[in-house]
């Protein structure tokens, strides 16, 4: 890159220079993999570790004892398959569920233009401004009698699905990519007899595939992330998230196999960030500001 | 930078002047074509109206009555101001409060000035950015559980690692989080770790948009390292600056997770807890639904100048 930043290119030139630059970045490159890598190798290892040597003082920085077996019986003692299914099925509903409603209403607020369009997503992203904490009571009062239907939506998926899609940060990132999608490819359907639905699927949604990956990174990374909402709306054991159901074991577990378990309930994340680490940090610094 | 465009051109979104997207040209009048239009595009809107209309709009408008109301038995009775006087006379009320400001205040301190201070190092590096990146942003992708809990465990005044590392440097050993005057800033270590991640990669999109001409005009006029920063940088990241400083006393104004999970909310001597905390007891310990909605307006009210700000900013920032 040959942008120039705080520090000359002539000064990192010397000799001088040159040796401090290495310096600093050796420095920097050793505290960042402590700081940030650090904790996380204290918790792969320490799942590795047997009962007494993870609560010995000093704890030991490489393990002397080695114990796989934490692994495979933080997985049966906590359920973590029963919790990873239930997790990865909330997630996944919750995507399906984003990506039809929030794309959808995005195309007809940027594409169709309905009358009260402007109101809408007005109103849509007002939601922005209310603290999420704050509604937490109200929706969960909600959830225990949805009006009209006069449902109790308590430990169904339904309490994860249907209020995922009103996510307005989606919503208005989905709207603005579409808004720039130049008018004349889509007059170009209409004048071909297409519907609206038509110029969706076959125009809008191949050309909007790099902010369908951000905005669906997002919805599932959401999901996995939560822990209040689950902790409330999904109280039955059976029912739970792997935070929950983690959090609500892990005190009944020896600690080798709790951090066993929590090396197993991060990994899914960080692999999904490993792989689209590119969209996600697009996704990021391109959306990140304009709530 | 690589990454995959996701505004594809400024110049194409002249688009307040376009007309919408009709279907193909039909037979019919003008209003019957405009109201098949508008039935057709309040149909693709529906599922998403219906989803806000439940559970965010009725919500909202619920926890204004619910903050003036009293349920007892399933019977719903007006109290006017009562909930509220509840939450002023809880002796709680003042040390949440004041607790929540002490997080802000640290929170701002560690995640404001952390994440900055990261990315200008980030952006000086001629090496290895993307691994710097990566890692910075890593803990944001773990399960709060997860993270928190692994934070419990390196607190542990036994056998925890962070008092071993302490002791290698030849610092006193502490109680992280059993000790009143400092659990609070063990929660927000540990969040500010959690989360920094997004705070850093902003910073790093804003400095990499400063023009090098400003440096070298200022190197010129014999500035040195600190004195580009001040007269530099900040002035030219300073839009984003402030609106991460919104969005931040935003975001950690409603802290719950973290001190929940580490110390179970309420903290030696109630010292980590928090206004949500306190809005968490009342409606699922104490089933006062009111007394919450009415702490809840209290934080909303609160919060609304810093979103009223915030918005115009970012208004400001699109321009």
């Amino acid at each position: 890159m040959s942008t120039r930043t705080l520090i000359s290119p002539a000064q990192l030139a010397r000799p001088r220079g040159k040796r401090l630059y290495w310096v600093v970045f050796g420095l920097v490159v050793a505290l960042f993999t402590v700081v940030f890598l650090g904790p996380m190798y204290w918790m792969v290892s320490s799942g590795f570790k047997n009962t007494q040597e993870a609560v010995q003082t000093p704890p030991t920085l490489v393990p002397e004892s080695f114990e796989p077996d934490n692994y495979s019986q933080a997985w049966n003692v906590m359920d973590l398959a029963g919790l990873l299914g239930n997790t990865l099925f909330y997630a996944f509903g919750a995507l399906a569920f984003q990506l039809v409603f929030d794309v959808a209403a995005a195309y007809s607020l940027s594409k169709l233009r309905p009358v009260f369009g402007k109101a809408i997503l007005g109103l849509m992203l007002a939601t922005l401004m209310i603290p999420a904490t704050v509604l937490v009571v109200p929706q969960y009062l909600t959830v225990l009698d949805v009006p009209i239907f006069e449902r109790n939506l308590l430990n169904t998926p339904w309490a994860i699905w249907l209020p995922s899609v009103t996510n307005a940060f989606n919503i208005f990132l989905l709207k603005r990519f579409f808004d720039s999608i130049p008018r004349e490819l889509l007059d170009a359907a209409a004048m071909d007899g297409a519907s609206p639905m038509r110029t969706l699927r076959s125009i809008v949604l191949p050309i909007s595939r790099p902010i369908l990956g951000v905005v669906s990174i997002f919805a599932i990374v959401g999901v996995w992330k939560d822990f209040l909402w689950p902790m409330l709306t999904l109280p039955d054991p059976a029912k739970q998230t792997l935070n929950v159901g983690i959090y609500s074991l892990s005190t009944g577990v020896p600690v080798n196999v709790l951090i066993a378990a929590l090396t197993m309930a991060s990994l899914p994340t960080l692999i999904i960030f490993l792989i689209f680490q590119r969209n996600i940090m697009s996704g990021l610094t391109a959306g990140g500001l304009k709530g | 930078m690589s990454a995959p465009s996701l505004t594809p051109s400024k110049a194409a979104s002249a688009r307040h002047a376009q007309p919408p997207v009709d279907g193909p040209p039909q037979r019919g009048g003008a209003f019957a074509r405009s109201l098949k239009r508008n039935l057709t595009a309040h149909g693709f809107l529906i599922g998403a109206v219906l989803c806000f209309a439940f559970f965010s709009w009725y919500p909202m408008v619920r926890e204004f009555f619910l903050a003036f109301q009293k349920t007892d038995q399933g019977e719903v009775s007006w109290v006017g101001l009562e909930n509220l006087e509840t939450v002023f006379n809880d002796p709680a009320f003042w040390q949440a409060w004041r607790n929540t400001a002490l997080f802000t205040v640290l929170a701002l301190v560690f995640g404001f000035a952390v994440p900055f201070v990261v990315a200008i190092v980030i952006n000086e590096l001629r090496h290895g950015k993307g691994y710097l990146r990566l890692l910075v942003y890593l803990p944001v992708m773990l399960p709060p559980v997860a993270s928190v809990l692994l934070f419990k465990y390196l607190y542990d005044p036994g056998y925890g690692l962070l008092n071993e590392v302490f002791g290698f440097f030849g610092l006193p050993e502490q109680q992280w989080l059993q000790d009143p005057d400092l659990s609070m800033l063990s929660v927000v270590i540990a969040s500010t770790w959690m989360n920094m991640g997004g705070a850093a990669l902003i910073y790093l999109a804003a400095l990499q948009g400063i023009p090098g001409e400003l440096y070298e005009a200022a190197e010129l006029d014999g500035a040195g390292l600190l004195r580009k920063i001040w007269h530099v940088t900040i002035p030219q990241t300073r839009l984003i600056l402030s609106l991460m400083l919104l969005m931040q006393i935003i975001a950690t104004m409603q802290v719950f997770v973290e001190p929940f999970l580490l110390t179970g909310g309420a903290g030696p001597e109630g010292s980590t807890t928090t206004v949500v905390y306190l809005i968490y007891q009342y409606a699922f310990n104490f089933n006062n639904y009111g007394a919450a909605a009415a702490l809840g307006l209290l934080l909303l009210v609160l919060l609304a100048g810093v979103s009223a700000a915030y918005v115009k900013l970012s208004r400001a920032e699109d321009e």
